[in-house]
């Protein structure tokens, strides 16, 4: 029998992660990855605007989507029950899995019961959640991951930075380096050309899948009156893995679950145009259970709750759980952009990231408790989201949460009280605004007013401020009598 | 308390279990005004130009051309294709070397595969499969490099919704958009990666 399992965290925090404040300042000051990440998201948010704008009722799509994830939500131990049920009639085991570790626990007992010590993997958000490939390594068994960008940040030795294009960080000639120094049989004369890249990767992978006997995936979405799963996906990597293992485990958040077979008429409209910005993705797999003489004998579902029922447990922060992980919200981030998405502290970067991580670990980090500050509330995201997420709206719901809740409590609140004291008295926030213009002349550095000391220092140490104008509105309107003068 | 029980009793907690009508009753009054279809009419045209836009070949051919138009197609790369037991004989030409329902092992060494479909969206240019008879197991239209699919014209439905219907959830699917590509370089769509690198399309009407 084996050990009992180390304990773990519901989500690893990138070890030795610091806040995003210093994160971000670190990758702000990196030019290369500026460049990257603007010439990548620039690109997609001209494309995916062009994809949006062809679907006349994208709004009443975006409506719809919303309030299907909304409706599953408020009866969501129905559906699980129903799913459960569709899925073991067709064949399928499901399992639940309180947190990472059980789930983690779960995979790999699975996967030592078929003797395999190699497993391919398709790209999967939730089982980079619960750090399952340090999991499996952990018992022996390697996993290799298959998708393109997944495979760049492995042989990297890299983190994931965007949620569909964990790579985005690195351009074309970062890629060409990274395949030459560690893919085994990369060809010495590889260029750099996007087409030469993906042919390296074909042939890297592809003894791989042809002798792959355990599969492991996430899951798009799970259809509960039918049972089926769907995963979207477009290299045919996924194809791959869900078909010619013998062994196949999903690996899928509680909830992905949808109610039937027909509302994936809005996800499959609102979810390639949001993400890739397509008119649909190259290839979608749906199945149901197990299929004699056509794909894996054996399959299990793995349902993880990981922090998702303590998310449910909040009103306003819930709708994070409408989430189909399109990504549309980092490439329209104005934050994200600058920072990139190691800042972030987590496979979930971006605004998404923002709201979705601190909630699924809890606030107790000095990473959780500072994703609810990056961002400028600008609300580009709520915009671009298809499920009409306000992540504006829970941001700042998540901040009141992290000044009662975070590790930096007592010297936050003490800011934002003396902030709240200073706003409701009109003397003290003139006094406050003529000192701020005095800093003007003091601190003011590429318009930018970095640290401050003193009272303002717990402010300033997590955002830069605007260097205040030279004369604030309220004594240019008593100076020039409205303007009169 | 197992993890089930535990997960399932921390959501009854939040929105307590109810009667399965009621859950139903609340689903049907989701509001559902987007288009079931985009496009009024022109299906096929919009199809068969959906489809181009993906790089993918589209060949359109009446009843009686085709059989002359999938021997020409796959003439102009010699080798072996695997077709399902169940493709139409009008479809499998004569002169080629043919591997009817090949196993597992050979499909690696065959330069294409040629199947029929279940149904398609005009929309999106969307081909579905659904392992049926004339469509063989879904690894004979991933691991040769070639895919060749005829695509009868009242297969095609004009969007999503109206396509979905067409298919039986039970079966397994797949959908394919064009040929195996990739986002991952910068962004940017590349054609090629593990799914056939080549899609061919033959529309019959």
């Amino acid at each position: 029998m084996s050990a009992a399992p180390p304990p773990s965290p519901a989500m690893p925090t990138y070890l030795g992660m610091p806040a995003f404040p210093d994160a971000a300042r670190r990758a702000v000051a990196d030019e290369r990855l500026r460049a990257n990440l603007r010439h990548a998201t620039t690109t997609i948010r001209g494309r995916r605007a062009g994809a949006v704008a062809e679907l006349d009722d994208w709004d009443a799509l975006r409506e719809a989507g919303k309030q299907i994830k909304d409706h599953v939500l408020a009866n969501l131990g129905h559906y699980l029950r129903l799913l459960e049920e569709n899925v073991t009639a067709a064949g399928g085991t499901v399992h639940w899995a309180r947190d990472a570790g059980e789930a983690n626990r779960i995979v790999a007992d699975l996967v030592k019961a078929t003797g395999e010590t190699e497993v391919v993997k398709v790209k999967s958000m939730a089982t980079q959640e619960i750090g399952l490939n340090e999991a499996l390594a952990e018992e022996g068994v390697t996993a290799y991951e298959t998708d393109l960008a997944e495979l760049i940040v492995q042989l990297g030795d890299d983190r994931p930075s965007h949620i569909l294009v964990p790579a985005i960080h690195r351009n074309r000639s970062d890629i060409r380096d990274i395949f030459l120094a560690r893919m085994d049989g990369a060809p010495r004369d590889l260029t750099d050309e996007p087409a030469a890249l993906a042919e390296a990767a074909r042939r890297h992978l592809r003894a791989k899948f042809l002798s792959a006997k355990v599969g492991i995936s996430g899951v798009n979405f799970a259809v509960a009156d039918t049972g089926t799963l769907v995963v979207l996906e477009s290299e045919g990597n996924g194809r791959m893995c869900l078909t010619l293992p013998e062994t196949l485990i999903s690996v899928m958040g509680v909830e992905k679950v949808v109610p039937s077979w027909r509302d994936l008429e809005v996800f499959l409209q609102l979810l390639p145009r949001s993400s890739t910005a397509e008119r649909m993705n190259p290839y979608t797999s749906t199945w149901t259970g197990t299929h004699p003489g056509d794909g894996p004998r054996d399959f299990h579902l793995v349902l993880l709750d990981n922090g998702r029922t303590a998310t449910l447990a909040d009103e306003v922060g819930r709708q994070a759980l409408r989430c189909i992980r399109c990504s549309a919200c980092l490439n329209v981030c104005p934050v994200y952009q600058r920072a990139g998405g190691h800042a972030y502290g987590s496979p979930y970067p971006g605004p998404i990231g923002a709201i979705l991580s601190p909630q699924i670990r809890g606030i107790g980090s000095d990473v959780d408790a500072s994703l609810p500050y990056a961002s400028t509330l600008c609300g580009a995201c709520f915009d671009a989201c298809p499920v009409a997420i306000d992540i504006p709206e829970v941001l700042v719901h998540l901040r009141a949460r992290a000044v009662e809740d975070g590790p930096r409590h007592p010297l936050e609140r003490a800011s934002m009280t003396a902030a709240g004291w200073v706003l409701r008295s009109p003397a003290l926030l003139r006094a406050a605004q003529r000192a701020a213009s005095a800093s003007r002349r003091v601190v003011g550095r590429g318009g930018r007013i970095g640290r401050l000391p003193g009272p303002l220092r717990a402010w300033t140490a997590t955002r830069d401020a605007p260097v205040p104008p030279p004369e604030s509105f309220r004594r240019w309107w008593r100076r020039t009598d409205g303007g009169r003068a | 308390m197992n993890a089930r029980e535990e997960i399932l009793g921390r959501i009854d907690g939040i929105f307590p279990a109810r009667p399965a009508a009621e859950v139903a009753a609340d689903h049907e009054r989701i509001d559902r005004r987007y288009r079931r279809a985009h496009h009024g009419g022109g299906i096929v045209d919009l199809f068969a130009e959906r489809v181009a836009d993906y790089r993918a070949t589209v060949l359109r051919a009446a009843p009686s051309e085709a059989p002359g138009l999938i021997a020409e197609r796959l003439a102009a790369r010699p080798g072996r294709y695997g077709v399902p037991a169940g493709l139409p004989a009008a479809w499998v030409p004569a002169a080629a070397a043919i591997v009817r329902d090949p196993s597992a092992g050979e499909l690696d060494g065959l330069a294409g595969a040629v199947t029929g479909c279940a149904a398609a969206f005009a929309e999106t240019g969307t081909i579905v499969l659904d392992h049926g008879p004339a469509q063989g197991p879904r690894a004979l239209s991933l691991v040769p490099d070639f895919h060749l699919i005829v695509v009868l014209a009242g297969q095609i439905a004009p969007d999503v919704p109206g396509g979905l219907e067409r298919l039986d959830p039970r079966r397994p699917l797949t959908f394919v958009s064009g040929p195996s590509a990739t986002s991952d370089i910068e962004l940017d769509r590349v054609e090629g990666v593990h799914g056939p690198r080549t899609l061919e399309v033959v529309i019959v009407a």
